[in-house]
């Protein structure tokens, strides 16, 4: 299999906080990857290492079998769309796609041209007056114009309303379908991740909870329901992501390879949204010891 | 051609939404044997979804003989699924009408029907298997 990103033991510290640890990834060529998890889990950290503007405290790793930012052709190869979808406000978008020629050996200058036209922006004007979504597709333009084998891009959708949303996603996955390019994505919007994204990385807390193929991820996960049950009487090939109990009920969100036969149990799917939401969702079973910290 | 649209609320994989998309308008004869689907493009664009998901779909249907890809032009219907089927959806309907009507009669709202109709459908799907 080849990786466009590979780390082992990859960590970053800031003084004595680690702000990501024990990170150990390997995300297939092709893939449109969902980075999920809640604000300050590690995720624009991550990122900041696969692009190199953050060099690691701890392990290795390797994007597109080089490191990251080791040189012009390294840097070639992937594009980064920073976090708000940055533009340079008093530079014209003409402007904009000078400076991409410029800095870009690979720039594809008709592309570029062709997408600005398509999107109906006038070159002439300064980025700074541009709609946010407008603004976000010129970032993506020179994201996609200079032609890297992978794309980075950090919440490129938080701030826009949903049409503006909707059509970035098209653009983002036009751009896909046509230079089959590999693709990482922050994002906290469940529903555009579930649309666009094959592979999921969730990130908790520093740490990376689970990555996967959406497809296996969600073949191996299950909702189990029955009489109240404790989390350490369950099999050992199930793994408990997550746990909840009434006085009678229990409910259990398990991941595990084989079928599950216990006939007390009601299973059901899991969907993407309550995937994700299970692993960041501390276990009630850790609740009172939290409680007893305070 | 055919226009996919995609429910994120129904819980069913946005490629089993296409599949069963193409299968009904197939059903319906809405597409015919020689018509072409949007290309991989086009429903990228108009969905905002991810290619591979097109391409699993339109796979799956290629697998089940239904469409056939020609490289470099499109994915073509190969097979309709109204066809003989289609004649029998008349009577059919009739009589479920009836079914309709007496339900109602003997008292059930909207909530049981569709209820009763899907508890039946799912034992008698089960008892064929087993």
């Amino acid at each position: 299999m080849t990786a466009v990103v590979r780390t082992e033991g990859l960590g970053r510290k800031y003084g004595r906080r680690w702000a990501l640890r024990d990170c150990d990834l390997a995300i297939p060529a092709g893939r449109v990857v969902g980075l999920v998890g809640p604000n300050g889990a590690g995720k624009t950290t991550l990122l900041n290492m696969v692009v190199g503007q953050l060099a690691p405290s701890a392990g290795t790793i390797e994007v597109l079998g080089g490191r990251p930012a080791s040189g012009p052709a390294q840097l070639a190869k992937v594009g980064f769309v920073a976090q708000d979808t940055p533009t340079y406000a008093s530079l014209t978008v003409a402007d904009h796609l000078r400076l991409g020629a410029r800095l870009n050996p690979g720039w594809d200058a008709a592309l570029a041209r062709d997408r600005i036209e398509r999107l109906g922006l006038d070159p002439a004007r300064r980025a700074g007056r541009l709609s946010g979504g407008q603004r976000a597709q010129l970032a993506l333009t020179l994201g996609i114009a200079k032609r890297p084998e992978l794309l980075i891009l950090d919440e490129p959708v938080a701030a826009l309303d949903p049409l503006a949303r909707r059509e970035f996603l098209a653009s983002l996955m036009e751009a896909v379908a046509e230079h089959s390019i590999s693709v990482v994505l922050s994002s906290h919007l469940m529903s555009d991740l579930e649309r666009v994204c094959d592979h999921l990385v969730v990130v908790v807390d520093s740490r990376v909870r689970v990555a996967g193929d959406v497809d296996d991820l969600l073949t191996a996960h299950h909702r189990l329901t029955g009489p109240r049950r404790d989390a350490a009487r369950l099999p050992s090939g199930q793994h408990v992501v997550s746990a909840s109990h009434t006085d009678r009920q229990s409910t259990f969100v398990v991941r595990t390879d084989g079928p599950i036969h216990d006939p007390a149990w009601t299973v059901g799917e899991v969907g993407l949204e309550d995937l994700v939401l299970a692993y960041m969702t501390p276990k009630t079973e850790d609740r009172p010891a939290l409680e007893a910290l305070r | 051609m055919i226009e996919f649209h995609l429910d994120a609320g129904s819980g069913v994989s946005p490629y089993m939404q296409l599949v069963r998309q193409v299968r009904h308008a197939l059903r319906l004869d809405l597409l015919r044997e020689g018509d072409q689907l949007p290309t991989v493009k086009d429903v990228v664009a108009q969905l905002a979804i991810n290619p591979n998901t097109v391409l699993k779909a339109y796979r799956e249907l290629e697998h089940e003989g239904l469409v056939a890809a020609r490289p470099g032009v499109g994915t073509f219907v190969t097979r309709s699924l109204a066809g003989g089927s289609l004649a029998a959806h008349g009577p059919l309907r009739q009589d479920l009408r009836r079914w309709l009507a007496k339900a109602r009669l003997a008292g059930l709202d909207d909530e049981s029907i569709e209820a009763l109709f899907m508890t039946t459908f799912r034992a008698a799907a089960q008892e064929d298997i087993a």
